[in-house]
């Protein structure tokens, strides 16, 4: 009788198997799922136990701060309310999270996926998670409040050679401690506008460092010219005929400027704008789904190929058509030439630092790619350099510090205008947008943005 | 080495587990280690040893690992019962000197295990009067629907857990004298071997009674764990692998039935297919979803003993019954896979030592009792991980040795106790002409 019983074990050892086959199911291959099961409350009551890291501006004003309850449990608090809600975001039991709480949640929440980490869980859970030192000023983005006036738009600013996000202003802005009535759409990373003239900033990037054209090449400036077939009309009809390309940026001729896109063609075009970083989410420290791409947009808001038969590259080349960009796109592109050709990625966070002071993680900088020459670079800061002193962009003018930039006024079509500034000093770069304006320039209304921006960043 | 003294020596290991685990637990709750880790290690160490001085005089050669594994067992139970509430922990370790009484008990009252055949039918009877106890007007209660408790004034027990105990003897038994009978008087009939009806009669009395269990006590996990102990003693009886295909599809049947004709049953297994469902996810669901949940937390390593949540922040529970049925799911939220895993390695180290008993035994009727007693064990252990880890349904048996539950320490500790006298037996050294060493 003993087969049976060794039988009978071995169909024991199986049974047992099975449970720890399903206990793995549920603790490790399947456990993400059952953590994110809208039924799961286990995890946002668990994070109200843990005294989430504090978010501090670059000058350590408190961005969020905790508030203890009962029961050792915290809330957040954020002192600085809708003044930085677009960037930091909120955490909730009932909304979840967004922005910088989303982000890097894990820090946030003491959570570390390394060996120490796995270590540290087996003596108990951390209980106070890791500090968040931005980048973000406090002037500035009230600067960036102030001009914006309330209209809605967006104004971001960038350090030029870390890529480091001094500024990320969007109206409307919410109310960070009430999630359930906040309109989150940020204007900064998410609104898809026509870029207008500030996009020939990107054509002059392509035409100077493919070697095709000069800051003394000469384009055809003529009003009522044909592009792709059908005539454009350049700002107040007027003619400018021959020019070089310095004037032709200066004054902001889109029918120059088109034929200079139309010259390069879509291959060139498109080229560029990948360097640049349109097509793409911004390497940014912020959640993907709160940030889109830039690009030529199809009729059912789906991304064109810059090759596509549909891309009027012409009209492309002066930011009009099926072109649409983000505030943060632009900002990118103001930062690439100011830093001689180098794009850098944008970063919210400076570094990461633990209850006990010490820093953990610094993720500046980093570079994202060489999009041109510097010499082209060096042109190009040049001739944006007219604009403001002598051009569209004289609004943006600084006491005692160069400022290059480009304008843009961007026909939506039904009468408004999306009004738009780039530029740059030695140190920031920034944009200006203001969505759906009657009336106004980009020169007139957005420029002066900029300078207060750059202004209050100590320029 | 003496079988006695490598059990004296097994049993440092679960002493040195019970006083880590409650020192962890302090060092959760309070932040300083008090002496109290210290005090409860020691009368534990104090119980085992009483234990084990007990066995070197009355079963000297039993197996040696059997008393100290379970002592693994109730010790890590203390810890984690401790850890969910210390009242519960204190009646539980009086449950375990209580345990511990009854095991000493039945070592000295069955000395011999032939007085259990000639109690068979008694025994038997008592069996199937307490399994069916629970549905007597008055003293049966039901919990979540199915029937598992009796409560005679301020006394409440499960009599599920002794009857399991009684149904196994009676098989062992039984079978001991028909094996023969069942294996040589089977007709082959379609290539099946059909074994004679007027023996076979009995055993299809068990059918039923599992059966009447799902209508009755309207609980498919306690069914299956007697149903499939009684399969597996007719199979080591009978080594005929279609007897048990058999019983297995005729239990199947009646299982299929009972699930789509008793609404109770029905909802148990709706539930398990699909535990997230919005209609019952906050209700009856609410067990199952709240237990993988509680497992997801747990990872590879656990939260860590004592760091594991048990309640939301407005008292509500996230892990239902922690002490007795998700007992596991707080094992596993706090000690991980790997924890897991470990309690799962004792259970099986211990069905093997249960498994070997058999072997080694001499006589039928002890070989069956080993391996009917090991087999009834190792499936109450699957039937709850497997509910709680959502391998079947979710039902009410309690984990041996570990849950919260005096019905059950006792039971159990009786179930250890006839498997050491089968083993004492078994190892006994051949003496003079007497001697009889079944194995080598």
């Amino acid at each position: 009788m003993n087969k049976p019983v060794v039988r009978l074990f071995a169909l024991v050892i199986v049974l047992f198997g099975v449970l720890v086959a399903f206990t793995s199911r549920w603790t490790v291959f399947e456990a993400e799922a059952l953590r994110d099961n809208p039924n799961n409350r286990r995890l946002l009551f668990e994070e109200q136990l843990i005294k989430r890291g504090i978010i501090r501006a670059a000058d350590g004003q408190v961005l969020a701060g905790n508030r203890p309850l009962p029961g050792e449990r915290f809330e957040r608090r954020y002192p600085t309310g809708e003044l930085f809600s677009h960037p930091v975001g909120y955490t909730s039991l009932e909304r979840g999270r967004i922005g910088l709480e989303e982000f890097y949640n894990d820090p946030l929440t003491g959570r570390r996926n390394d060996a120490i980490g796995a270590l540290e869980r087996l003596l108990g859970p951390q209980k106070v998670g890791d500090d968040l030192r931005t980048t973000l000023s406090t002037r500035a983005q009230q600067a960036a409040y102030d001009g914006l006036g309330g209209r809605n738009g967006a104004v971001v600013a960038l350090d030029v050679k870390s890529g480091a996000v001094r500024v990320m202003a969007a109206t409307p802005t919410f109310d960070p401690t009430d999630p359930a009535n906040a309109d989150t759409f940020n204007r900064a990373t998410q609104s898809l506008l026509a870029p207008g003239s500030t996009m020939k900033v990107v054509t002059a990037a392509a035409a100077l460092d493919s070697g095709r054209f000069t800051p003394n090449s000469t384009v055809d400036g003529s009003n009522g010219k044909a592009i792709s077939g059908t005539p454009l009309e350049n700002f107040g009809g007027e003619d400018f005929g021959q020019v070089d390309l310095t004037t032709a940026l200066t004054n902001s001729i889109n029918t120059a400027w088109a034929s200079v896109g139309e010259a390069l063609g879509k291959e060139t075009m498109g080229e560029y704008l990948r360097k640049f970083g349109f097509y793409e989410d911004p390497p940014m420290d912020y959640p993907d789904d709160q940030m889109v791409p830039s690009g030529e947009y199809g009729p059912r808001g789906r991304l064109l190929s810059p090759t596509s038969d549909q891309v009027d590259v012409g009209r492309m080349a002066i930011g009009q058509d099926k072109l649409q960009v983000t505030p943060l796109q632009m900002a990118t592109v103001a930062q690439t030439v100011a830093n001689g050709g180098v794009r850098m990625e944008p970063r919210l966070v400076e570094k990461v630092v633990d209850p006990d002071g010490r820093t953990i993680d610094e993720p500046l900088p980093e570079e994202a790619e060489r999009v041109m020459s510097r010499e082209s670079a060096d042109q190009l800061a040049l001739m944006m350099r007219n604009v403001v002193e002598q051009g569209t962009g004289t609004a943006a003018q600084l006491e005692g510090v160069d400022v290059s930039g480009k304008t843009g006024t961007a026909e939506v079509g039904d009468g408004t205008d999306n009004l738009w500034f780039i530029g740059f000093t030695g140190r920031f770069a920034v944009a200006a947008m203001l969505e759906r304006q009657t009336g106004g320039t980009g020169g007139g209304n957005a420029a002066p943005i900029a300078a207060q921006v750059l202004q209050a960043l100590g320029e | 080495m003496s079988a006695r003294n490598r059990e004296l020596l097994a049993l440092v290991p679960a002493s040195l587990l019970l006083t880590a685990g409650f020192a962890a637990i302090f060092i959760q709750e309070s932040e300083v280690l008090s002496d109290v880790s210290l005090t409860y290690g020691a009368i534990f160490l104090g119980l085992c040893f009483a234990g084990h001085l007990f066995l070197r005089f009355t079963l000297p050669d039993a197996d040696p690992y059997m008393f100290p594994l379970t002592a693994v067992l109730a010790c890590f139970g203390l810890v984690v019962i401790y850890r969910i509430d210390e009242e519960l922990a204190r009646e539980q370790a009086q449950w375990f000197v209580l345990g511990l009484g009854l095991f000493a008990a039945t070592i000295l009252l069955v000395r011999d295990l032939r007085v259990l055949e000639r109690y068979r039918y008694t025994i038997a009877l008592a069996g199937l009067v307490l399994l069916f106890l629970p549905r007597v007007p008055g003293i049966g209660q039901q919990v979540n629907g199915a029937y598992l408790g009796v409560g005679i004034g301020p006394i409440s027990f499960q009599p599920a857990e002794f009857s399991k105990i009684a149904i196994i003897i009676f098989l062992a038994s039984y079978l001991r004298d028909t094996r023969q009978v069942l294996v040589q008087g089977s007709r082959r009939f379609l290539g099946v071997t059909i074994p004679p009806l007027k023996h076979f009669g009995p055993l299809l009395v068990v059918w039923g009674a599992a059966m009447l269990m799902l209508v009755f006590i309207r609980d498919l996990g306690s069914s299956l764990m007697y149903f499939g102990g009684f399969l597996a003693l007719l199979y080591v009886a009978t080594n005929r692998l279609s007897f048990v295909t058999i019983g297995l599809v005729l239990f199947g049947l009646g299982a299929w039935f009972m699930a789509s004709t008793v609404s109770h049953v029905q909802d148990r297994v709706d539930i398990w297919l699909d535990p997230f469902n919005p209609r019952w996810v906050e209700k009856e669901g609410y067990q199952i979803a709240q237990s993988l949940f509680a497992q997801a937390d747990g990872g590879l390593f656990g939260t860590g003993l004592g760091a594991s949540l048990l309640r939301g922040p407005n008292g509500e529970s996230l892990i239902p019954a922690p002490h007795t049925d998700l007992i596991y799911a707080v094992i596993t939220s706090e000690l991980g896979l790997v924890g897991a895993c470990g309690l799962i390695l004792v259970y099986m180290m211990l069905a093997e030592r249960g498994f070997r008993t058999a072997m080694l035994a001499s006589d039928s009727f002890s070989k069956l009792l080993a391996a009917g007693l090991s087999a009834v064990f190792a499936l109450q252990v699957f039937v709850i991980v497997g509910g709680v880890t959502r391998v079947i349904p979710l039902t009410g048996v309690t984990l041996p040795f570990v849950s919260y539950g005096g019905s059950s320490i006792l039971a159990n500790f009786v179930l250890l106790a006839l498997l050491l006298l089968v083993s004492d037996r078994a190892r006994r050294p051949a003496r003079g002409a007497a001697g009889r060493r079944g194995l080598r």
